[in-house]
């Protein structure tokens, strides 16, 4: 029958996209190891180790990506239809084999690994003596609850929750341990002392994210959910909301300052002075 | 079910008809020339199958919800189950009783009695969904809604979903009773096992989510 | 003889006369199948046309449009943009396309059956997937809007109705109506799919004969048929705590607008996230499984190769489809569940890349040793292997629950799923066009104008998605409107600006296409001979376009697999599934 003849701008097109191909490669691969867009320095020694975990997924996934796309590249350059012969074959068994086996060993061996700073946030939970600061969401803004000198939160109550009065998050003025309680709009933590969150939502699922603590968690309503973390550098860190949360979600915002003990201190007065 | 379902591979894997084996009539002119078969009457099992497989995780879901609902909020109270419904549950076991004898009498050429049962099994049924109303009735009396409770919302979604699915079975005894098979692709008796089969398969559905409402309350 | 008793899918050979039988309520898989085609066609459009709104705000937050009151778009007009955008794409497109439309039209031929099982249920499952379309779109035009809860419907927002925001009062519900509405569609398609595969495959059609697409049907048809029932009984509850009192979503004690709700208590909004990802990641799945198979069989037929691995690709399509109902708590390691099963999901969603990666291997080793024609389907077939590459690869860090810490909801994630799923599986259905598009209407599309759109696409969707991903290293949140609430946000504005440039010209290029179609419909180069691609599957056995009933009433008898390209000692460099053994010429 008919023998194909072969396609005439085959080569350009060819080239062309393997190219390409080799060109996104390089272009991507340079921006990353570039850092021109790139995560801010962290800030927490679990942090460190998440970057670690990064570092490594993006050796590997990297050497892939590199190798599969320039494998493309070169294959579909190589064997362009030039009228040249195919070379038969359906498969081979001991290659499947043996790139099931690799990557398998490889992505689980990667997942496993992983799991090292994930038990580390999650697993273990907040040694005594953290600092433990309340973290209530709300359409579109964030209140932090400090327990005050008595070290005690006081009850809260969701019929007394009001915005327009001073209290965002529905504190019972009846229960003694709640007159010294401080909420405010920001949040100030020491440094080098571990925190304990305690978060939760008043109306819908918000979630606390700060990039520097590489920590990011859902606050759900019903629910209070447990983290922890300890900063070691001081400064002023941007506090985002990471779930969809409404028409507001873009601007609902707020700060992480993480100051010395002392200056952490005298905030807290500050706050308790104005709290009266 | 079991069986039919190794069987059903088995069949998958022969191919249609003929299998790995060089057909019979082929080759001669170009290699293609059989009559087009009909539809295999095992299509509809299959279909059927496929069906209750889909209904299956329609309740599993209901049913984990319904589960996982429980354990998560410390507001559930339990819902009284009416006695109306204990009632019921005989009525529908006693359908899947009657429809096994329908089938066995159409089995036999006796289409007269057939008929019979088959309407005795038509009346059965609706007369389950109309205690189930009943049951409904009582409840609300009683002062328990929908939204009173999780678990009188879960009593009212579940006999409600379990009974629009036996609806759809009585609307099938219906067409296989009325409709003209003479003019169809399967035979009476064909369209009355697979009605049968999604009967029984309701009457089961039935008698677990009853076993879940009672011990899972 | 073939009488209406016997008839396959159809009572007789002739189509019905009258134009409504024949093109609207018509119960031929192949108008059905231009059908869910055309339905694809318009919501494709339709919902590039929304992100091209979104992006045309995210760039230049403060310009005036003349499409919107007063000019400026509002928060809450960009979420609603972002909801239907993502629902009309996810399933209008994604789910429709490669499964319906192409599973419709190509899987009874490529099995040698005359029709669909159940030819009255396929016309009910289209007629039913176009009035879940329809009342979708509604929540346009309802007081509020569309909801703007995106596609995901996180309860509570998207279950306490209008006081949670503009859009969450009709349109939500709208929009919960028109999805379990999809459902009970899906659920008849996968049925029929599964059936006709099973019980209607011709002689000698056995399991190891049939096409890689047939294949992927197979398993994306079961995934559906397995997934959809949940998420309509999950559509189900939502409904219930919005229109009727209950609480199986929302939790007590919410004060949302300054107003305290007090009759719901006790529900859990994780289980909603439950329910829905336990479909939704199968989901994903339906919409790329096609994908691959199409592009299996596109790679071998123009380098004129076996599939490389048959079975190994059979495997992993199953190994793909299976494991997809493990994974799906890997979109909520940040959501409050228990940490541990975060961990066993994590490992599940490392082991899924493994068929994934298989799948890559087997077409570099299918193009391998071939002689590649590089025609419009086949370069999109390739950029489709690259993008899976790009794509998928980004899982990798999403499967980690540590780097999900930071990557979660995201703009890493966009891009992650905008290539994979999104990207990807349009290019199978731009591959799969170009190479069926004779079959289905006796003409080919233009192959210059292609490639024009080809080129600009291929090169576009990399400019745009992938500095998505430096968005989502750099910690930018997704789904926001604008990005001027932080410092680190605003920095990254010009990054969005050349996003929404690439959009735009990527955007633009869909118009070539749109072009190509219509023109080559009236106008292409007519496709004479049958079989213009020297393909070997059975559609390529009968005319362009296939006759009413496919086969004329004969059924097709089928002697070998489906991909022998260049088999040594034959004359031919492929040999049709139907031809027997002694018609084939010996070199």
């Amino acid at each position: 029958m008919l023998s194909r003849p072969a396609e005439s701008g085959s080569t350009s097109t060819a080239l062309a996209l393997s190219v390409f191909l080799v060109l996104m490669t390089a272009v991507t691969v340079y921006i990353l190891m570039a850092k021109i867009w790139w995560f801010p320095p962290a800030i927490t020694a679990v942090g460190h180790e998440i970057d670690g975990q990064f570092a490594l997924t993006f050796l590997i996934t990297g050497v892939i990506f590199v190798l599969a796309q320039i494998a493309l590249a070169y294959t579909l350059f190589r064997f362009r239809d030039r009228g040249q012969k195919v070379t038969y074959f359906e498969g081979n068994n001991t290659m499947e084999v043996v790139w099931t086996l690799v990557t398998l060993v490889l992505f689980v061996g990667l997942g496993l690994y992983a799991q090292n700073a994930w038990a580390q946030v999650h697993f273990m939970g907040a040694a005594p003596g953290a600092l433990p600061i309340e973290v209530t969401a709300e359409q579109f803004a964030w209140n932090f609850r400090y327990a005050g000198p008595d070290g005690k939160f006081g009850r809260e109550s969701s019929d007394l929750v009001s915005a327009s009065t001073g209290n965002p998050v529905g504190l019972d003025p009846n229960d003694p341990a709640s007159k010294d309680d401080v909420v405010v709009p920001v949040m100030a933590v020491p440094v080098n002392r571990q925190v304990e969150l305690i978060i939760r939502s008043e109306d819908v699922t918000h979630s606390f994210f700060v990039r520097e603590l590489r920590l990011k968690q859902d606050a759900v309503p019903g629910m209070d959910i447990h983290m922890h973390f300890t900063a070691t550098v001081p400064g002023v860190y941007e506090i985002a909301c990471a779930e969809l949360c409404g028409l507001g979600h873009y601007r609902m915002h707020s700060t992480l300052t993480v100051m010395s003990q002392a200056d952490f201190n005298e905030w807290m007065k500050q706050q308790e002075a104005a709290n009266q | 079910m079991a069986g039919s379902i190794t069987e059903a591979v088995e069949i998958i894997d022969a191919g249609r008809g003929g299998g790995t084996g060089t057909p019979a009539g082929g080759g001669d002119d170009g290699g293609s020339s059989s009559p087009l078969p009909p539809i295999p009457r095992r299509a509809y099992f299959t279909a059927l199958q496929l069906g209750l497989a889909a209904i299956v995780m329609f309740f599993m879901a209901l049913a984990s919800s319904y589960i996982v609902r429980k354990g998560l909020g410390n507001d559930w109270q339990h819902t009284p189950m009416p006695a109306v419904v204990w009632f019921n549950t005989l009525i529908l076991l006693a359908s899947s009783g009657t429809i096994i004898l329908a089938r066995k009498k159409l089995e036999d050429g006796d289409r007269e009695a057939f008929r019979s049962w088959w309407w005795v099994t038509c009346g059965l049924g609706m007369l389950f969904l109309a205690g189930q109303i009943i049951a409904w009735r009582q409840l609300s009396a009683a002062g328990i809604l929908l939204s009173t409770n999780p678990s009188s919302s879960f009593f009212y979604l579940l006999t409600a979903a379990h009974g629009a699915h036996l609806a759809g079975g009585i609307f099938a005894l219906f067409y296989v009773l009325f409709r003209p098979w003479k003019r169809s692709r399967i035979s009476q008796a064909t369209a009355a096992e697979l009605a049968s089969i999604y009967w029984h398969f309701m009457d089961g559905l039935w008698v677990f989510l009853l076993v879940l409402l009672t011990l899972g309350r | 003889m073939v009488t209406e008793e016997n008839g396959g899918g159809h009572g007789n050979h002739r189509p019905p006369s009258g134009f409504i039988r024949k093109y609207v309520f018509s119960t031929d898989h192949k108008v059905i199948g231009i059908q869910y085609l055309s339905l694809a066609l318009f919501s494709v459009f339709l919902g590039m046309g929304l992100s091209f709104l979104m992006r045309l705000h995210l760039a230049w937050p403060a310009a005036k449009w003349p499409f919107f009151r007063g000019g400026l778009m509002t928060p809450e007009q960009y979420l609603a943009l972002m909801t239907m955008h993502g629902t009309i794409m996810v399933f209008m497109v994604l789910t429709t396309a490669p499964q319906s439309g192409f599973g419709n039209y190509f899987l009874p031929i490529q099995i040698g059956a005359s029709d669909m099982a159940f030819p009255v249920l396929n016309m009910l499952s289209f007629w039913t997937t176009m009035v879940s379309l329809l009342v979708m779109l509604a929540a346009f035009f309802v007081p509020g809007g569309a909801p703007i809860s995106g596609w995901t419907a996180y309860p509570p927002l998207s279950a306490l109705g209008e006081i949670s925001g503009p859009g969450q009062g009709t349109g939500q519900t709208l929009w919960i109506i028109g999805l379990a509405i999809f459902s009970v569609a899906s659920l008849m398609g996968a049925l029929n799919f599964i059936t006709t595969l099973i019980d209607l495959r011709t002689k000698g059609m056995t399991l190891g004969h049939l096409p890689m697409t047939c294949w992927t049907w197979f398993v994306t048809a079961i995934l559906g048929l397995l997934a959809f029932g949940v998420l309509l009984a999950a559509c189900i509850l939502l409904l219930l705590d919005r229109v009727a009192g209950t609480s199986f979503f929302i939790p007590g004690g919410i004060v949302i607008s300054g107003q305290v709700i007090a009759w719901h208590k006790g529900g859990s909004p994780l289980l909603w996230q439950h329910l829905f990802w336990f479909f939704g990641h199968p989901e994903v799945y339906i919409a790329i499984l096609p994908g691959m198979g199409m592009v299996s069989h596109l790679l071998s037929t123009f380098s004129r190769k076996p599939v490389f691995g048959y079975r190994a690709m059979v495997g992993a399509t199953c190994a793909i489809g299976f494991l997809g109902f493990c994974v799906w708590g890997h979109h909520m390691f940040v959501s409050g569940m228990s940490p541990y099963s975060a961990f066993a999901f994590s490992m599940l969603t490392m082991t899924i890349g493994v068929p994934s990666a298989v799948k890559t291997f087997n077409w570099l080793g299918t193009i391998w040793g071939g002689k590649i024609t590089f025609n419009c389907s086949m370069l999109f077939a390739l950029g489709f292997v690259s993008l899976f590459v790009s794509g998928g690869l980004s899982g990798l860090f999403l499967a980690q629950p540590s780097l999900d810490l930071y990557l979660h909801d995201g703009y890493f994630v966009v891009a992650h799923f905008h290539i994979i799923m999104g990207v990807a599986a349009i290019f199978a259905v731009f591959a799969g066009l170009y190479f069926w598009f004779p079959k289905m209407f006796g003409r080919f599309l233009h192959e210059g104008v292609g490639k024009v759109h080809f080129w600009i696409t291929f090169v576009g969707v990399y400019a745009t998605f992938m500095p998505m991903h430096f968005l989502g290293l750099a910690g930018n949140p997704r789904r926001y409107s604008q990005m001027t609430a932080g410092p680190f946000l605003r920095a990254l504005q010009p990054l969005h600006v050349f996003i929404t440039i690439a959009a735009f010209i990527t955007i633009a290029a869909q118009f070539i296409f749109l072009f190509n179609v219509f023109w080559s419909l009236f106008r292409g180069k007519e496709a004479k001979e049958m079989n213009p691609w020297h393909a070997t599957t059975l559609e390529w056995t009968i005319p362009s376009p296939p006759p009413f009933d496919n086969f004329g009433g004969v059924a097709p008898v089928i002697y070998r697999g489906p991909y022998e390209f260049s088999v040594p000692g034959v004359a031919d460099d492929y040999i049709l599934q139907t031809l027997a053994p002694d018609l084939v010429r010996k070199a």
